[in-house]
């Protein structure tokens, strides 16, 4: 009896489901030359970060090029975990999108091994190298540079002598923007202590909370994240302390924080080094489009083409100039910012 | 006896279907078409030779992992370590298999699997012993033996394995790989690899044990009733640390797996690896059971590989998915409902006949 029941009413929900929206479309066999998707390395599309600023970069792209989400256009394909790369890449092959991005280092292997198979159809890495494939676009950003001025902003705005890092894992990738940072920090003032922390993870907003607030109550008045989902725990502890009147700030990373450090009072978004994920996605899928995608070629932008760069929030106007004066310095190569 | 097993089934095959009708009403719910997102996901997941084996590949891991969580519930033991297990054999394998690669290739894999799933295996009863001679609940030990492994493996990858700048450790040798030309070239360049073949064997190896030895026997029978057996005279501390033991060692055997068959290197993780809690999701649904674990895991990892496809065809977010997934698992967890449905279905169905 029960069981009928539950047959019947699965029979209707699935019935609704087809004629409620017309089954679908299957108008998938018109194909449109000049389409690309990413594959994520783990975060989703709405990480606040690395890869949500390479999906608006690609939606960008999408909409100037009048393309719709989808099998003709721009699309994503999410990874749950690391052993869904290399299904998901085949997958979009498989669906002739004829640009495919691998956003971040994991995705090297995964990239490289089916560039081979697959030699007709673009690929490109972001922040690996990927060497031996004329197929294959490494893309690279000189994030120290844009650490460096970050460090810059903190030197010319600490009142304690005493400015903090919290880094999300510490890998290689993570470790430029720490040495980017206290190489800028040393260059305005050496005597600024420098506390280097690392969270273990880029999704622990409770550990970077708990972290940023035993800094802050150290007398560290500027925190540069590079953490992820973790830096949100930063910019908690950071609002908490204004809020009872130690007034501190927080460097946020990847995308323009500004809206992040906002709080009743106040904002303690103080800059943000952005990493343009999102240009470098769109200007390839561009390039492809053209016919003149760099195949095999590393890519790397840096503060001079605008790929990576420090957004003013709240700085004060000296302590802008200050880091303006700096990134001119970069850019004419009269400072070398080292990555290691 | 035969409708007993029969019902286990019967919950299973409700709770896929329950699973499967929650995701179509969310999926109705937010606007889309359950009908072509599972026609899609189902395409993703066995619509051609390529995707089965992905498909199965991806199911051998999960087979692993359900297995060793499995083992260890039987005696009694929730084993959440699974993800830290896979994690320092995959390290290990990949260490060994650099380290040996002038090893001709089946020894360097027999070495590599060895010591991995050994390391696996070790990790585990760490936490039998801690059990066995003072006591500590194997729920937290395991949970936190994961968190040592997630860091131990990031710092010893970044820090000894990894190239200046990278945080990957270099790829193993070709002949270290699972891998092999002719099973790619069968499944249409997909990962599969020989890891299944050993996966099965172990499923029947592990069906044989807890059946037909005296060892297995004990560690079913401190489940089912610690005093009696210490009453029956068998040796309930050894019985908790070889239950511990094994549970880890096939856990291992999945990193191992793996690692040399899929990932062929190792490199710095963000987070643990689901891996382990998958499994155990594989073998709830599978209610122990070593054949039932076969088809759980292909289950899942059709849900999983498919469920890939959902986005990349249509504007469906691939997070249906894990709804459908959650679902089932609930469905299983609320197996009582089921059994009070069915159980007087069978009944009634034993008098007719």
């Amino acid at each position: 009896m029960n069981k009928k029941v539950v047959v019947v009413l699965s029979a209707v929900l699935l019935l609704a489901g087809g004629v409620l929206t017309g089954c679908g479309s299957s108008n998938a066999n018109k194909k449109n030359s000049d389409t690309a998707a990413l594959v994520t390395d783990g975060g989703g599309i709405d990480d606040k970060s690395f890869n949500q600023s390479a999906w608006e970069g690609l939606k960008k792209w999408g909409k100037s090029h009048d393309l719709a989400k989808g099998v003709n256009g721009y699309n994503y394909a999410q990874s749950n975990s690391d052993a869904d790369f290399t299904p998901n890449i085949n997958k979009l092959i498989k669906a002739n999108y004829s640009t495919i991005f691998g956003i971040g280092y994991k995705l090297d292997n995964a990239i490289s091994d089916a560039a081979k198979e697959n030699p007709k159809v673009n690929f490109a890495i972001i922040d690996s190298v990927v060497k031996n494939r004329k197929n294959v676009a490494s893309v690279t950003f000189k994030t120290e540079q844009s650490s460096f001025l970050a460090g810059v902003a903190a030197a010319e705005t600490t009142k304690t002598n005493k400015v903090g890092f919290v880094g999300g894992v510490n890998s290689s990738l993570i470790k430029t923007f720490e040495v980017g940072f206290k190489q800028g920090v040393k260059a305005v003032n050496p005597d600024i202590k420098v506390d280097v922390k690392y969270a273990g993870s880029f999704s622990k907003a409770d550990v970077g909370q708990s972290l940023a607030t035993a800094m802050y109550n150290n007398g560290e008045d500027v925190i540069y994240h590079a953490a992820g989902g973790t830096g949100a725990g930063v910019f908690t502890a950071a609002k908490n302390a204004s809020k009872s009147g130690n007034k501190v700030w927080v460097i946020g990373v990847d995308q323009d924080q500004k809206a992040d450090g906002k709080y009743d009072g106040g904002n303690v978004t103080l800059a943000s080094s952005v990493k343009e994920v999102g240009t470098a996605v769109k200007d390839l899928s561009n390039k492809s489009m053209k016919n003149k995608f760099p195949g095999g070629k590393t890519v790397s932008y840096d503060l001079k083409d605008k790929g990576v760069s420090l957004v003013n929030d709240n700085m004060s106007k000296s302590a802008w100039k200050s880091v303006k004066a700096y990134q001119t310095k970069i850019e004419n190569g009269s400072i070398k910012v080292s990555a290691e | 006896m035969i409708k007993q097993r029969y019902s286990g089934l019967a919950v299973a095959l409700c709770a896929i279907l329950a699973g499967l009708i929650v995701g179509s009403i969310v999926m109705l719910a937010f606007g889309y078409s359950p009908v072509q997102n599972y026609i899609n996901l189902f395409d993703g997941a066995f619509g051609d030779i390529y995707s089965i084996g992905e498909t199965l590949r991806n199911a051998t891991p999960l087979m692993l992992t359900g297995l060793g969580f499995s083992i260890a519930s039987k005696a009694g033991f929730f084993n959440i370590g699974g993800s830290g297990q896979y994690l320092v054999a995959w390290f290990g394998s990949i260490v060994f298999a650099l380290q040996f690669k002038e090893l001709p290739g089946w020894l360097l894999i027999i070495g590599a699997i060895v010591v991995g799933s050994l390391l696996g295996g070790i990790w585990s009863w760490i936490a039998g012993v801690l059990r066995a001679y003072c006591g500590t609940s194997e729920v937290i030990t395991t949970i936190m033996l994961n968190y040592i492994a997630l860091y131990f493996v990031n710092f010893a990858v970044k820090n000894w394995l990894a190239a200046k700048g990278a945080d990957s450790s270099a790829n193993i040798v070709q002949k270290a790989s699972l891998r092999t030309p002719w099973l790619e070239k069968l499944t249409n360049n997909s990962t599969f690899n020989w890891g299944f073949v050993i996966a099965l064997i172990l499923i029947i190896l592990t069906w044989l044990y807890m059946t037909k030895t005296k060892s297995g026997f004990e560690i079913q029978a401190v489940g089912l009733n610690p005093q009696a057996s210490k009453y029956a005279g068998i040796n309930a501390k050894k019985t908790i640390m070889i239950a511990m033991l094994l549970s880890g060692v096939l856990a291992g055997l999945a990193g191992s797996v793996d690692g040399l068959g899929n990932y062929q290197n190792i490199s710095v993780s963000n987070s643990l690896p689901n891996i382990g809690f998958d499994g155990m999701a594989v073998a709830l649904l599978a209610n122990e059971h070593p054949i039932g674990i076969i088809f759980a895991a292909i289950l899942f990892s059709g849900l999983q590989v498919g469920g890939l496809s959902i986005s990349v065809y249509s504007t469906t977010p691939t997070e249906i998915v894990d709804i459908v997934i959650a679902s089932i698992i609930f469905f299983v967890g609320i197996r009582y409902l089921f059994e009070r449905l069915i159980t007087p279905l069978l009944a009634q169905r034993g008098v007719k006949n």
